[in-house]
């Protein structure tokens, strides 16, 4: 459910770090709780975020949620399949659900965020 | 109360107010109270006061229009169901109030070739302000294109919304002769902070604009093309969607809805499947029951305002129900040839009046039931002559245009017969 090999926010996002490169989505707990989601709204390529700033909106039938960037940097890439496809962020959040990728301004935020078993600690909370 | 909040009287609370705008005779009903029957002469004779449209020939619009609106209309909006009732903030508990206003979409959609409507805004002016709105949020720009040749009235409510939320109003010019917006001027303003180019079509002053032009330009910037239409216009000229329009607005008042001192109205608001999300207020949706039943539902509701307040595009989340209502049974009973003839009865009308009155014609263009005449005389003196003889003028544009002082802007509709139109010239010239 929480790959081991990720890190992640309190805001329910996932991030994969690939040298300078973050790659950013919403975990499983986070899609499973929004229910079917119908629309993501991503920023556009270039744009800069600091880190836990807002970056997109998640648009479930029931419900509309702020996405934050974990990590501050510049969006490189973002997921345009979304716009066609956003179920998919239901049905393999950590895979093609993928929302934006961002190059990092500052990687040692990262050893900020969450381990996997940190994350599941919060959850049970 | 009066010693708690220090004044003396209720004279006093009112003092702010200028003596010169307070009503000074005695109100209609006096203190002592009178019968239903008297107060209803009283209105009676309150109202005679007042020019009509059924005694007096109109050639005011403007944005107003005096259209023949079908008997069907009241038949079926005085349904004491439809009559009553407010937008529906219950919704799924009035299928037939959803029903109704997603017929209304999907004949706005029909008519302006446009993928979706929402359930209306307040009028035109709130319309095309909540378009501008739209525009800034989908661009992250800040700066709005306007021709000259839209609303004036509708320009101050875009300029309302601008001073508030930060945007900032460029607006270009028209060519003198010809009355249509100035696309050289237009182009020489588009800069790369645009988020929109607006454009009425017909224009304020009746002609037709070149939509496309200015359309094409918008999206070589990456801003938004956004017309104000007149919703009859559309009976023969080519839809918005058709020529590369993002948001379509427009006054729906000549849809059924009587003149009525300005109101209510009913705002149109269309746009394409891309920008679906940005449109404001209330959409009604078509889905089935658990028993797969067809059913319909306000739907997108995530983006309102009661929902996300603080993230909301629009404050507006409501719609004008039952003049959307009028506008649905206005369109359902005319039908497309309906529509066809009702403006094609206008345009030859006009051009008739245009023709009449060719040497006083002040611009070129092609227009469709409006165009604008320069008079020889003053504007007021010449609509007090035709009010004399039971007309109703056209409207002084020197009060918004003052490079347009002594010219008058002639709205001639189906309602207008051909011994009308020359009772007008004969007393014009």
């Amino acid at each position: 459910m929480y790959p081991g090999n990720l890190k992640y926010s309190k805001e329910h996002e996932w991030v994969k770090v690939d040298s300078i490169t973050a790659t950013i989505g919403i975990t499983s707990h986070a899609q499973s709780e929004l229910g079917d989601i119908v629309y993501v709204e991503l920023p556009k390529i270039g744009a800069k975020f600091g880190a836990m700033k807002e970056f997109g909106v998640v648009e479930s039938v029931k419900t509309v949620s702020t996405l934050y960037c974990p990590v501050s940097g510049e969006v490189t890439e973002v997921n345009s399949d979304l716009s066609s496809k956003p179920e998919v962020v239901n049905s393999d959040p950590y895979g093609q659900g993928w929302m934006i990728k961002v190059k990092l301004s500052d990687p040692s935020e990262v050893d900020k965020l969450l381990s996997s078993k940190e994350y599941e600690a919060l959850l049970k909370k | 109360m009066f010693s708690q909040i220090g004044v003396k009287s209720v004279d006093e609370l009112f003092k702010a107010i200028p003596e010169k705008v307070k009503i000074n005779t005695v109100g209609v009903v006096p203190p002592s109270g009178i019968s239903e029957l008297e107060l209803k002469e009283t209105l009676e004779y309150l109202s005679k006061k007042n020019k009509n449209t059924k005694e007096f020939v109109s050639f005011l619009g403007g944005g107003s229009y005096n259209h023949f609106i079908p008997s069907t209309v009241s038949h079926i909006i005085r349904k004491s169901e439809f009559y009553t009732a407010y937008t529906p903030y219950q919704p799924e508990i009035s299928q037939g109030m959803l029903q109704s206003i997603f017929e209304y979409q999907s004949l706005i959609c029909d008519l302006t070739g446009m993928d979706a409507a929402n359930a209306s805004m307040y009028d035109g002016a709130t319309a095309l302000a909540e378009a501008a709105s739209s525009a800034v949020h989908f661009t992250g720009k800040n700066e709005i294109l306007v021709s000259k040749a839209v609303n004036p009235n509708y320009r101050k409510v875009l300029n309302t919304y601008a001073a508030g939320a930060g945007w900032k109003v460029v607006e270009f010019g028209y060519q003198q002769s010809l009355g249509i917006s100035d696309f050289y001027d237009a182009s020489k303003k588009m800069s790369d902070g645009i988020a929109c180019v607006i454009l009425a079509n017909p224009n304020f002053f009746g002609c037709i604009e070149d939509v496309e032009k200015f359309s094409a330009v918008a999206r070589a910037k990456g801003a938004l093309s956004i017309i104000t239409i007149d919703p009859i216009s559309l009976g023969i000229l080519k839809r918005p969607g058709d020529i590369g329009v993002d948001i379509v607005t427009g006054e729906g008042q000549s849809l059924g809805l009587p003149q009525s001192f300005g109101g209510p109205y009913l705002g149109i608001f269309a746009v394409k499947k891309d920008h679906l999300r940005l449109m404001p207020g209330r959409i009604v949706g078509e889905t089935v029951d658990t028993k797969g039943r067809r059913g319909y539902v306000l739907t997108l509701q995530a983006r309102e305002q009661h929902i996300r307040r603080e993230k909301a595009f629009s404050n507006i989340c409501s719609n004008e129900a039952l003049c959307a209502l009028a506008a649905t049974v206005y369109l359902a009973t005319m039908g497309k040839s309906g529509l066809r003839d009702v403006a094609n009865l206008c345009l030859q009308k006009a051009d008739y009046a245009k023709k009449k009155l060719s040497n006083l014609v002040a611009f070129r263009s092609p227009s469709f039931k409006e165009f604008v005449l320069k008079t020889s005389k003053p504007v007021d003196r010449i609509n007090q002559l035709l009010l004399d003889n039971k007309m109703i003028g056209g409207l002084d544009l020197g009060k918004y245009y003052p490079e347009l002082k002594d010219h008058m802007l002639i709205a001639v509709t189906e309602m207008v017969k051909k011994e009308d139109i020359d009772r007008l010239s004969g007393l014009i010239f």
